[in-house]
């Protein structure tokens, strides 16, 4: 993996406010593949009772390492957004541990990126929550598509 | 036969939404996103008021996906819990003054969800409706509706699957 390469992914996730307000990290990337991670925070729970992350909180992890293994595909798009994600939680992240999504762009046509993503936490064998979704291409051209609404 | 005074208006509201606030305030996470909910009777509105770290997107600049779809999430979970919370409520069968966030009723867990992203969230509050469109004993199947300034024009709509909590027989 280039320099360039791990500049676009860096700046692509440090750009963006709610990344950095979940304490989203970029631990590693590839060729359209992005693994992101996130520490466990008392702010982010979503069952009082356990203790445990709420789904939205994971669902944010799983989509920003999405976008971010589409930004990082070979075909370099000049953006994108969500289309629609799949989310399938497998069972609740354990209370304490930090949560990993890691994200392949495994098919890219000129106007769509098809993903998938997986989150795990301490216990890699076991995945928290499996996503699949498509994605939008900007093309490099420009802003027309985003200024029409 | 005479039916009996109907209970004073302010004593219900005040029952329903104790009930409905104690059961938001207790999730540490719509806390941080800072999500409210309206009431008309038993139907919930859904308000995520904006802030400038919910951005996804800062060119545009549109809301986070992530953050519409923990917004759209809450929405659906809590118009469960709170279906099963208003029948109880309404039977007389629990006692809303319990309903404390120590002690709060337990929440039905996401299967799956799944979003459709209709265009960009705008930088302005979000509102949001779900609709149950199926309830078992053990699985429901929710709809759920965002929009921002026209109700006709949604941003953003999401389907799931929960499993529900165990009710205590």
């Amino acid at each position: 993996m280039t320099e360039a390469k791990a500049k676009i992914a860096r700046q692509f996730v440090e750009a963006i406010p709610h990344a950095r307000a979940l304490g989203m990290r970029i631990d590693d990337i590839g060729e359209g593949r992005c693994l992101l991670s996130m520490d466990y925070d008392l702010r982010f729970v979503g069952d009082p009772a356990t203790g445990v992350i709420h789904g939205g909180a994971v669902f944010a992890l799983l989509d920003t390492a999405c976008g971010a293994a589409v930004m990082l595909h070979p075909a370099a798009p000049a953006g994108t957004a969500t289309l629609d994600l799949r989310v399938d939680y497998m069972r609740p992240a354990t209370p304490g541990q930090r949560i990993l999504a890691e994200a392949v762009c495994y098919n890219m046509t000129r106007t769509v990126a098809f993903i998938r993503a997986n989150a795990r936490d301490e216990d890699a064998g076991r995945p928290v929550a499996t996503a699949t979704g498509a994605f939008t291409i900007e093309s490099a051209r420009g802003p027309e598509r985003a200024a029409r609404r | 036969m005479k039916r009996p005074r109907p209970e004073p208006v302010q004593v219900v509201k005040q029952r329903r939404d104790g009930a409905l606030r104690a059961l938001v305030s207790g999730v540490p996470y719509i806390q941080y996103l800072g999500i409210s909910f309206d009431r008309r009777g038993d139907e919930l509105t859904a308000v995520l008021p904006y802030r400038d770290d919910l951005i996804g997107n800062p060119l545009l600049p549109a809301l986070h996906g992530g953050a519409t779809a923990a917004f759209l999430e809450t929405t659906a979970i809590i118009e469960l819990a709170w279906s099963l919370l208003w029948e109880e409520m309404e039977e007389g069968a629990l006692d809303p003054t319990t309903v404390l966030p120590t002690h709060l009723p337990r929440l039905p867990k996401t299967i799956d969800f799944t979003v459709d992203y209709l265009r960009s969230g705008l930088p302005r509050d979000a509102y949001a409706r779900a609709r149950i469109n199926r309830s078992g004993r053990r699985y429901a199947s929710v709809h759920v509706e965002a929009w921002q300034d026209n109700r006709a024009r949604l941003f953003a709509q999401a389907t799931g699957h929960f499993l529900m909590p165990e009710r205590d027989a």
